[in-house]
């Protein structure tokens, strides 16, 4: 079994929300690790070694063991390494905050508009809305969904300040109303705000231009296998 | 003060029956509520708003949804005894990945396997097929998921058990054939009172399906 102070790698990719969460998990635990770009359209001996059942990313190895599937990751670094809890440690609490991230998980999918188009790019436009609505009753004045500092419902959703504005702008879909959603608008802001969210978000153009390229490619059904996004 | 535990469940439901092992292992009394999907009870509605599905479990008033989050609850509340996750956090790590990819992968395959027709049929009894086998490979020579204790991961699998009669039937196929270790593993898993009194008879779970595919309009 893995040690504390064992070698921690992470598989990644610079445009993935999923490895992002972990990223700054690792932030949050101070925890010093090797980062390794992956390449999805054209994937290395390493990832297919360490994943071979999703063969995505994130992937963590711990001393030399691989853990896949971004929440597990964190759970897992949450009991390896227990200072900074990122989950609550009251039970019910917790099984709330997993209830939360699975939900995002099932609901949130809003980057399928990059290669929906009319009806089906609506309702995914809608379920995108409606889970935005329902998060903007959870925060009940909080400053994040963790309290006062930022906790697991927070990391998970942290593809929304990021990510969300260059989906829309190349969907041309429009999903995040500021004056719909005051609070979740309060909470994106407190959030990019934070020195290590800030200074780790992927350049917002370079997001635009690989969603361009994902988008090309997973509206013509000849390419659409395989391109990640 | 004793604990009051409520389970909202819908019999066929191989999620429900997740949460029914859970609390058998642990040897928790609770109530059993048969909840009518066709008219959702008020305290359903307002114990999971978010997504008025079934199992919710109550533990002295307050709602744990989703099948696996209950269970992991179980397990870690009535943590005195029969134990469903491994202490060791890579073990556990492990252990979660896989009832995660039951969980992405169990429900839509069965489904496929027991509705479609032609073509479509073989292709979806084939990619069910694959995903046993990828488990009867995860499984390997140990008597269960975990190794030599049943846990988190046989919970999240076996109760798809009680409908491979169903999708045996639908697809024309023998699952025991094509996954003999598989069968074997379920059979060990269905000696343990907790699982044998969790599941329903499967005869009976076919007939409800054959009813649920006569209401929908397909033969």
């Amino acid at each position: 079994m893995a040690e504390e102070g064992q070698e921690v790698k992470l598989l990644g990719s610079w445009y993935s929300p999923f490895v992002f969460r972990v990223r700054w998990a690792l932030k949050l635990k101070g925890i010093q690790y090797e980062y390794i770009e992956q390449d999805l359209n054209n994937k290395s001996s390493l990832l297919l070694h360490y994943n071979p059942i999703n063969k995505k990313v994130p992937v963590m190895i711990h001393g030399g063991k691989p853990i896949a599937e971004s929440l597990v990751i964190i759970e897992y670094m949450d009991e390896t390494w227990k200072h900074n809890p990122i989950l609550p440690v009251d039970p019910y609490q917790k099984a709330m905050a997993r209830f939360w991230a699975k939900f995002i998980e099932e609901k949130f999918t809003v980057a399928r508009t990059l290669i929906l188009d009319g009806e089906q790019q609506k309702k995914e436009v809608k379920q995108a809305r409606d889970v935005l609505e329902i998060l903007e009753g959870e925060l009940k004045g909080k400053r994040f969904f963790g309290g006062d500092t930022i906790g697991f419902l927070d990391i998970v959703l942290g593809r929304i300040p990021g990510w969300l504005g260059a989906i829309e702008e190349v969907a041309c879909i429009k999903v995040f109303d500021p004056i719909e959603y005051p609070r979740m608008k309060k909470w994106m802001d407190s959030f990019s705000e934070l020195p290590m969210i800030k200074e780790s978000l992927p350049p917002r153009n370079n997001l635009v231009q690989h969603f361009h390229k994902f988008r090309q490619h997973g509206r013509d059904p000849t390419t659409r296998t395989g391109f990640h996004y | 003060m004793a604990d009051k535990v409520i389970l909202l469940d819908f019999w066929p439901s191989m999620f429900g029956m997740r949460v029914r092992i859970a609390l058998a292992e642990k040897g928790v009394e609770y109530e059993f509520r048969e909840e009518d999907l066709f008219n959702k009870s008020p305290l359903l509605l307002k114990m999971n708003p978010v997504h008025k599905k079934i199992p919710v479990l109550i533990h002295n008033g307050k709602p744990v949804c989703e099948s696996l989050i209950a269970v992991q609850y179980i397990d870690e509340v009535w943590n005195d005894k029969a134990p469903l996750l491994p202490s060791d956090p890579y073990r556990k790590a492990h252990a979660r990945f896989w009832a995660d990819y039951v969980d992405k992968k169990m429900y839509d395959l069965g489904k496929n396997v027991s509705t479609k027709k032609g073509e479509e049929q073989e292709a979806a009894n084939k990619e069910f097929i694959e995903c046993l086998k990828l488990f009867e490979g995860e499984l390997g020579d140990k008597t269960y998921f975990g190794g030599e204790t049943f846990g988190f991961c046989d919970v999240a699998l076996i109760t798809f058990y009680s409908w491979f009669k169903t999708f045996e039937m639908c697809g024309n196929f023998s699952i025991e054939a094509e996954c003999p270790k598989l069968i074997a593993w379920a059979k060990r898993c269905m000696e343990k009172e907790s699982v044998a009194k969790s599941l329903p008879d499967r005869h009976k779970l076919y007939d409800f399906a054959l009813q649920v595919k006569k209401m929908n309009g397909i033969e």
